[in-house]
């Protein structure tokens, strides 16, 4: 009667166990199910704009409401001109806290300095687009655009970029608050990345007599190049998405312009100011399919990111 | 001709000091940043903001309503997020060693980790705002949770790798079902790894803005019933900071103190939790 009565708690047991693992797996599955939900949504939702535009929809830089004319050009130029800009200025300077962090600085200030950059990354984004509306813009047009239109604005070729209206608000100051905000995530990436190389392989190097900069440069670099590039297309993940500071600090003006102090518009920022107030079909349509193609974008980026640090991770085992 | 060695160290002294300025240019915009916070804020923090509603534009009031509302659509959108976060981080970890689900989960759970929280909004606006048809609490909490999921997923896993596998192989022996061993044994020693993960997702949704834009929106009034449009601290900052009227810009500003320093205060609290309890083991 005992053994009976054991087995069939056995049983239950692997019932259990059943049930645990199956649970856990549709959990699983929830996010591969959430991910497919969401591109189907997408593309649901923006199909009266597929119809109506095609691939026009791409190239077009009309968007007028009244008339149901839309195209993409516009907010897809402004996402990518700010996103780049924002690197070029980003790249450097995580390289730099990177290499104090790793390299330079004192063991007891290397854990709160790291804390604080990672404290950058912590800001919500509103706060980044109200302290850039409010203090940043006003600074940045009495004080450098001025000297950008007076000193580099009159410069053959790349002039024209930078001359224009000293209003503070517009793409170059869109780019500057975008690279504050994915500086953090690059450099910690990098920091990471660097941690990982063999102090072997540096010590040798050292032992042969390079300076740190050479160490950095002709060891650590090409030894972490697919991790930080990993890392930088992480930010650049990070940069095309961002809303809210992009919002309050790009204009929304729906004009081509070359001038980068001229206010401009990005796909996440045209959401954000006019889904809400989107009045007929083909309207709500067309600021669907500027996500879809937002969300197409980032999702190329962070997979090549993705691919790429799990290079990095994969030569690391073989290493080992 | 500067001989090779000078050359040298002073390619290196450059390259150092930049790296110094690097360092000081990072700290210096989160200085400004947090002194304009406190400049601004500071002042318009009085004790109307924690007992008034929201006002019309032109009179005094607070920010009570949208404090209440934030609180509710983080905390019951962190609840719907972390049970599904934990039980696919479990998965991934304990049970994902073969098979095609989860190494293609933790790839898709990657990049919902850094997806544009916009494009939630707009998802979470197609499949429930549309088809309800009226903005809701319950709209913008959905997507606060799925923006926790894919957080927790990933501090789960990376937990529960750390724990070592002898402890799984001890409990074993003892004759320990599975669920059992990784409920009660693996889970538990990995609990304040996940919990610090749960205070970073609360600490992300808390200034999310972008989401709630298409699926709260907003309410001028004190409400606590999901089912209807409700305020919350981020729209409310970012309707009144881009407004004219001063009383509201004041009153946004103490709104951001508010979200920027409990943000923060959780940040720190999670990475000295976790310290902690590494420290211990």
């Amino acid at each position: 009667m005992s053994m009976f009565s054991h087995e069939a708690r056995l049983k239950r047991q692997s019932i259990f166990d059943a049930l645990f693992r199956n649970l856990t797996r549709l959990a699983a599955f929830g996010v591969l199910a959430l991910l497919a939900a969401i591109l189907a949504s997408l593309v649901m939702g923006s199909m009266p704009a597929i119809h109506a535009f095609g691939f026009g929809f791409l190239t077009s830089s009309e968007w007028d409401p009244v008339n149901d004319k839309f195209g993409a050009l516009i907010p897809i130029v402004g996402t990518l001109i700010t996103s780049v800009i924002a690197l070029v200025i980003a790249i450097p300077v995580s390289f730099g806290i990177a290499l104090f962090l790793t390299e330079l600085s004192p063991r007891v200030l290397r854990r709160p300095l790291g804390v604080a950059i990672e404290l950058l990354a912590g800001i919500p984004s509103i706060i980044y687009g109200m302290w850039g509306l409010f203090v940043f813009a006003p600074l940045f047009a009495d004080h450098v655009e001025p000297w950008l239109n007076q000193h580099i604005g009159t410069l053959p070729y790349i002039g024209p970029f930078f001359s224009g209206p000293p209003m503070g608000i517009g793409i170059l100051t869109a780019s500057i608050i975008l690279a504050i905000m994915v500086i953090p995530f690059i450099a910690s990436v990098m920091r990471d990345v660097f941690d990982v190389v063999p102090t072997m392989l540096k010590e040798s190097a050292y032992g042969l007599g390079s300076t740190t900069w050479e160490v950095m440069l002709s060891i650590v670099l090409p030894y972490t190049k697919v991790g930080v590039a990993g890392g930088i297309m992480l930010g650049l993940g990070r940069a095309l998405g961002e809303t809210m500071a992009v919002t309050f600090v790009i204009g929304n003006s729906h004009e081509l312009t070359k001038s980068l102090l001229n206010p401009g518009n990005s796909i996440s920022s045209a959401l954000a100011n006019e889904f809400t107030e989107a009045f007929g079909e083909l309207y709500t349509a067309s600021l669907i399919e500027l996500g879809l193609i937002l969300f197409f974008i980032t999702f190329v980026v962070l997979s090549l990111a993705r691919y790429m640090l799990y290079k990095l991770g994969q030569r690391e085992g073989k290493a080992a | 001709m500067i001989n090779l060695y000078t050359r040298r160290r002073i390619a290196n002294a450059t390259g150092l000091s930049v790296a110094v300025l690097a360092m000081g240019f990072g700290l210096f915009w989160l200085c400004w940043i947090l002194w304009t916070l406190l400049d601004h804020g500071l002042p318009a923090l009085t004790s109307a903001v924690f007992t008034k509603m929201t006002p019309p534009p032109g009179s005094t009031g607070g920010l009570l309503n949208a404090i209440f509302g934030s609180l509710m659509m983080t905390v019951i959108g962190t609840l719907i997020g972390t049970p599904i976060g934990i039980l696919a981080g479990t998965y991934l970890a304990e049970f994902g060693q073969r098979g095609w689900l989860a190494p293609v989960t933790r790839f898709i759970n990657d990049i919902l980790l850094s997806a544009p929280s916009i494009v939630i909004g707009l998802f979470v606006y197609e499949v429930y705002v549309v088809h309800v048809r009226h903005f809701s609490g319950w709209a913008g909490t959905i997507a606060l949770a799925i923006i926790v999921i894919p957080i927790v997923i990933r501090t789960t896993e990376n937990m529960l790798r750390l724990v070592p596998s002898t402890l799984r192989e001890a409990a074993a022996a003892l004759g320990a079902p599975q669920w059992k061993i990784i409920s009660f044994v693996t889970l538990r020693a990995a609990r304040a790894g996940i919990i610090t993960g749960i205070m970073l997702a609360i600490a992300r949704i808390s200034g999310e803005t972008a989401p709630l834009l298409f699926t709260a929106l907003n309410n001028q009034f004190w409400s606590d019933n999901m089912n209807q449009p409700m305020a919350n601290l981020p729209v409310v900052i970012f309707q009144f900071a881009m407004s004219p009227y001063t009383d509201w810009q004041n009153l946004a500003w103490a709104g951001a103190l508010l979200i920027t320093f409990s943000v923060l205060t959780l940040n720190i609290l999670a990475r000295v939790l976790f310290r902690q309890s590494a420290s211990t083991h």
